[in-house]
């Protein structure tokens, strides 16, 4: 029963991570960018939410704020910063968004302040339900699983059979040639990359009721999100989808049960700590495993 | 135009009262203002500058200057900015530190060169133990000290099977051998997490498994509200309670909210302690900072007033080093936690207390004092200090 909880918690923390790691996935694979603010905009999402949540008391206009703000947020990042490092090298790009991850920690903090923003449950999703008999299940946690359901099918049917994701697909193999029927690919570019932003904005609003939302909150889930796109294969956004299942399952399952794994093998005390520590490692360890076998990660994405 | 004229005057009044009062002692004050936990040290800054206020810019009678630098919490940077402090300001007195790993880095550098280091916060094991030095005072508690008061309290109340949740770093090893040394019953688990963790969900799981009595968490700052707020979702709130050192102070519960009802924490401080230096702290801090001051900043303020009484001692000449220390160990000044005095090795030895969080009247959240744990309480570590 517990190892069931334990899997449905995995399986959560998984959607979790898909939701950031689609968006990053998509703005590398299209537009060869590595955006390590990505972690910004899902703290934006967090602090519009949970300051749109707390004036109007409504959730749900608090999300309806925070998509389009993180959205924006990353457009105008795109037009203003990245339009310009296309053409450089990963390391410019990898440098110029490290720094943005300072300017908006420090402008989170000069708008809000240091103190973390209260964001509760909204009422309609508080409380647990029985999922099978002696398991009590939250039923927000449930609502995330079935919000990155909803966001896993529509960019599919986005990619599949929209004009718009044509494009997109066309203007990943070859810009050029993309650009020369005629499509407008700068604003392709634009609008993939809010595409993405608003996708992490949306995982922030997620995160606001179980998370602490504070300045310097999107940097804990940066790491774990770019474990996921490395295994899932750097620009696939089916592989986003599996790798942030298999890291979300990985994390919470060594956490739950390797301690009482060790148990069998060591003294309690030695075990506890012992377990503490490969837990914490799993992730690592299974990304590296698996990079052995698989050097370009699940669905390699070829190169053009 | 009133306010410019106002701050031009300010501006040729300023250098002329002080030339009247003599050159100021500078106080350096090394605290976290960046970072997740920057609001400690805004809290310790605060409670600070208030004493500093309240005395037109004097500590005892004496014009301080306060210098005020970040550390970022990093360890280095602590070095670096006591080294510019004591070379280019000439600053004899050090203060602020909130993190052990900093003041570890700071204070056995700082305390041979003959200047005073007055902790409002970090109290690592070693500086009170082997370690102990004649130049260094903490005027908070040694890190387990508040875990010893929690062990205490799980003992006083018959729990028989307590949980245990910390991260797994040396802070989080201490508070939980802090808490076993009081401690007298079972343990039904002992969960060591990863430092920062966001998710608990699997922890929470297990430990709703293994029913234990009650909970004993130490999980400070970030990691706290994400603790309380998963622990309320899953519908544990107020069916296994949960207790923990200090864990709960006022900026938490704005985070937290009506999840962190029911937390039982432990302090040396509350600001609802009824006697005249708290009642005047409270509420000068409120008038002047707009919110209800934390222990954090309570432990600043008392920081401020022992070095006041340790300068009016001395006149304001810093070069008499022996009469000043002297002061300092006498600790004569008003606390606002009320009976204060220092052990052997410069740590207090006081009362500590357990509060619990309840929603007051108006619907805010706040911390209500439960009762007295330990009376004359010194640290764990006192015993192995060298100084007389």
């Amino acid at each position: 029963m517990l190892v069931l909880e334990q899997a449905l918690n995995g399986l959560q923390l998984g959607v979790m991570l898909f939701l950031m790691s689609a968006g990053l996935t998509l703005v590398f694979g299209i537009m060869r960018v590595i955006n390590l603010a990505h972690g910004s905009f899902y703290m934006i999402g967090a602090y519009v939410a949970a300051t749109v949540a707390m004036r109007s008391g409504s959730f749900l206009l608090g999300l309806l704020a925070a998509l389009p703000a993180a959205g924006i947020a990353g457009m105008v990042v795109e037009l203003l910063v990245l339009r310009r490092l296309y053409r450089r090298d990963h390391l410019d790009q990898v440098l110029a968004t490290f720094g943005l991850i300072f300017f908006f920690n420090e402008l989170t903090r000069m708008i809000w302040g240091r103190q973390p923003l209260f964001m509760d449950v909204p009422s309609w999703l508080a409380g647990s339900v029985e999922l099978l008999p002696g398991i009590h299940y939250p039923l927000y946690r449930l609502a995330i699983l079935l919000a990155g359901m909803v966001v896993a099918l529509f960019l599919y049917l986005l990619f599949s059979r929209t004009r718009l994701g044509m494009q997109i697909r066309a203007g990943a193999t070859s810009r050029e040639i993309v650009g020369a029927l005629g499509v407008n690919i700068r604003l392709l570019y634009t609008l993939v990359f809010g595409l993405g932003t608003m996708l992490a904005g949306l995982a922030g609003v997620m995160a606001g009721p179980i998370l602490a939302v504070e300045p310097g909150m999107g940097e804990s889930i940066l790491i774990l999100t770019f474990v996921v796109i490395v295994i899932g294969g750097i620009g696939s956004v089916r592989g986003a989808l599996v790798g942030a299942i298999l890291v979300g399952l990985v994390d919470t399952l060594a956490r739950a049960f390797l301690p009482g794994l060790l148990r069998l093998a060591l003294d309690t005390a030695a075990a506890d700590r012992a377990g503490a520590a490969i837990a914490s490692m799993s992730v690592y360890i299974f990304m590296a495993l698996f990079l052995a076998f698989r050097p370009a990660g699940l669905f390699p994405v070829s190169e053009s | 135009m009133n306010r410019y004229l106002a701050a031009v005057l300010c501006c040729l009044l300023l250098p002329l009262s002080m030339a009247v009062a003599g050159e100021p002692v500078k106080i350096g004050m090394i605290t976290t203002l960046s970072t997740k936990a920057g609001y400690l040290g805004e809290e310790i800054r605060d409670g600070f500058r208030l004493a500093v206020d309240l005395g037109q810019g004097r500590l005892g009678g004496i014009p301080v200057e306060l210098l005020v630098a970040d550390d970022g919490r990093s360890p280095e940077k602590g070095r670096q900015i006591a080294e510019r402090f004591i070379r280019r300001d000439h600053v004899r007195i050090l203060t602020g530190t909130v993190f052990s790993n900093v003041a570890l880095a700071v204070v056995p550098k700082v305390v041979r060169q003959g200047v005073f280091f007055i902790s409002p916060n970090a109290g690592p094991s070693r500086l009170a133990g082997e370690g102990c030095s004649a130049n260094f005072f903490n005027v908070s508690w040694q890190t387990d000290t508040l875990s010893e008061v929690i062990g205490q309290y799980a003992t006083d109340q018959g729990f028989d099977n307590v949980y245990i949740i910390a991260p797994n770093y040396v802070a989080g090893r201490d508070n939980v051998a802090g808490f076993r040394r009081y401690y007298r019953g079972g343990i039904a688990g002992e969960v060591y997490t990863a430092l920062g963790q966001a998710d608990y969900a699997a922890e929470i799981a297990a430990l709703r498994k293994a029913a234990p009595d009650a909970v004993y968490f130490f999980l400070p700052g970030g990691m706290g509200i994400n603790f309380l707020k998963q622990y309320a979702q899953a519908g544990l709130q107020g069916v296994i309670p949960l207790m923990g050192p200090a864990a709960t102070d006022g900026r938490l519960l704005g985070a937290v909210g009506e999840a962190a009802v029911g937390v039982v924490n432990s302090a040396q401080w509350s600001s609802e302690f009824d006697n005249p230096a708290n009642r005047r702290f409270v509420a000068a801090f409120r008038k002047m900072y707009g919110r209800t001051p934390t222990l954090f900043a309570s432990q600043g303020y008392d920081a401020a007033l022992l070095i006041g009484s340790a300068l009016r001692a001395v006149g304001g000449d810093m070069n008499r080093s022996d009469a000043f220390r002297a002061a300092l160990e006498k600790a004569d000044f008003p606390s606002v936690r009320g009976r204060f005095r220092f052990g052997r090795n410069h740590f207090p030895i006081q009362d500590y207390y357990v509060r619990q969080v309840v929603k007051s009247g108006d619907g805010g959240i706040v911390n209500r004092l439960l009762g007295r744990v330990f009376t004359d309480h010194p640290d764990a570590y006192a015993d192995r200090c060298p100084l007389q």
